[in-house]
């Protein structure tokens, strides 16, 4: 091949007329660049970035997630009244439409931001980066994050948390976990909520504690109801370890 | 889920290098891996890829995608084993010992251009 020009001719020609009887329509050789690069870096970018400011203020950041309807805001409600004198909370609310969520939460005396995603079915980093800028975050020890009711998309989005707590009721199957894996392998806690309703379902809760084991052979799970308060209490001592144990590394 | 996002996130992706390391080249073809744990599915980014590559570089460019199978050790028996669904048993003893070693990739690897 000629080097001056790239044509396959192995003579010597002269390269200022085009004379030498061959075409110089070879197409160039194509060239490879390594790209080697993760196509939701983004969203994870901006996650890294709400973790680095959540760690710096010194707060423990959980990511609640769910279908919808299983209790995450009654959870939340309960959680942040009984132990809004102890530590010091924010919340961020996400759903497609209304402040409802937010509203509760609000009555119950804690800061709290409605983030509305419309046609979304997922909150991301970027909508948490500017959510909690409505917050005095060194004044929080807890920063709940209540994610869109959806089991499926919220899994990929990292938006910064410490880890995600998966909310699942009895009123739902004892086979969710399996069903939508992605989620439960993403979380790291299993809240099994109303309890209180057992006696009047066929819920099989061995079933259910093998099938999230199944998919989560680490994943923590308690079971507890948080109309009657039934487990709320081992819920709470989990929250106050983990904030603890957070700020000792953090020291550390 | 959200194939569209990714894929728009992809030819993003590629853009920016063919404009910035290809000097502005047309893009041949896109490598792409996908994990089998991703999440993702291959059908539906090829089928975003051809709309949302019109009017670009990547236009008319072959979409090659490598689809990555799950792969997980074992601690209690020490088998490598292939990972056909998101169950952590392990295959091989029963055990829930398993480690994931590969199969959760969502990355752009390489492009071809001019």
């Amino acid at each position: 091949m000629c080097i001056d020009c790239g044509c396959p001719s192995q003579e010597q020609h002269s390269h200022h007329d085009h004379d030498h009887g061959h075409s110089h329509e070879s197409p160039p050789a194509p060239r490879t660049l390594s790209i080697e690069q993760d196509i939701l870096g983004k969203n994870d970018r901006l996650a890294a970035r709400n973790r680095a400011q959540f760690t710096h203020h010194g707060l423990l950041c959980l990511n609640l997630v769910s279908s919808p309807g299983s209790g995450k805001t009654s959870i939340l409600e309960r959680t942040l009244t009984d132990l809004r004198q102890e530590l010091g909370f924010a919340v961020l609310e996400g759903d497609q439409q209304t402040a409802n969520d937010a509203e509760r939460i609000a009555a119950t005396g804690v800061p709290v931001h409605q983030i509305n995603t419309g046609a979304g079915c997922h909150l991301d980093a970027h909508m948490v980066e500017h959510g909690v800028e409505h917050f005095n975050l060194d004044a929080t020890d807890i920063l709940m994050i209540e994610n869109v009711g959806n089991l499926v998309c919220p899994a990929a989005f990292d938006l910064g948390e410490d880890l995600k707590v998966a909310v699942l009721s009895v009123t739902e199957g004892e086979d969710k976990p399996l069903k939508y894996p992605y989620m439960f392998r993403a979380a790291k806690v299993m809240l099994l909520n109303k309890i209180d309703l057992l006696p009047h379902l066929r819920f099989d809760l061995e079933r259910c504690r093998a099938a999230a084991r199944e998919v989560n052979p680490d994943i923590r799970i308690f079971e507890l109801s948080c109309h009657s308060g039934e487990g709320m209490e081992q819920w709470y001592d989990w929250l106050r370890e983990t904030l603890s144990a957070k700020l000792s590394a953090k020291e550390n | 889920m959200h194939e569209v996002g990714i894929t728009t996130s992809m030819i993003e992706i590629a853009l920016d290098h063919a404009r910035t390391q290809g000097g502005g080249a047309k893009i041949h073809s896109l490598t792409m891996e996908i994990g089998a744990l991703s999440g993702v599915v291959p059908e539906a980014i090829r089928f975003c890829f051809e709309a949302c590559s019109q009017g670009t570089l990547a236009e008319g460019a072959r979409l090659i995608i490598e689809e990555i199978a799950a792969r997980a050790h074992c601690s209690s028996c020490d088998a490598e084993v292939e990972l056909a669904t998101q169950s952590f048993a392990c295959p091989h003893c029963g055990d829930f010992a398993l480690q994931l070693l590969c199969g959760e990739e969502l990355r752009l690897k390489e492009l071809e251009v001019e």
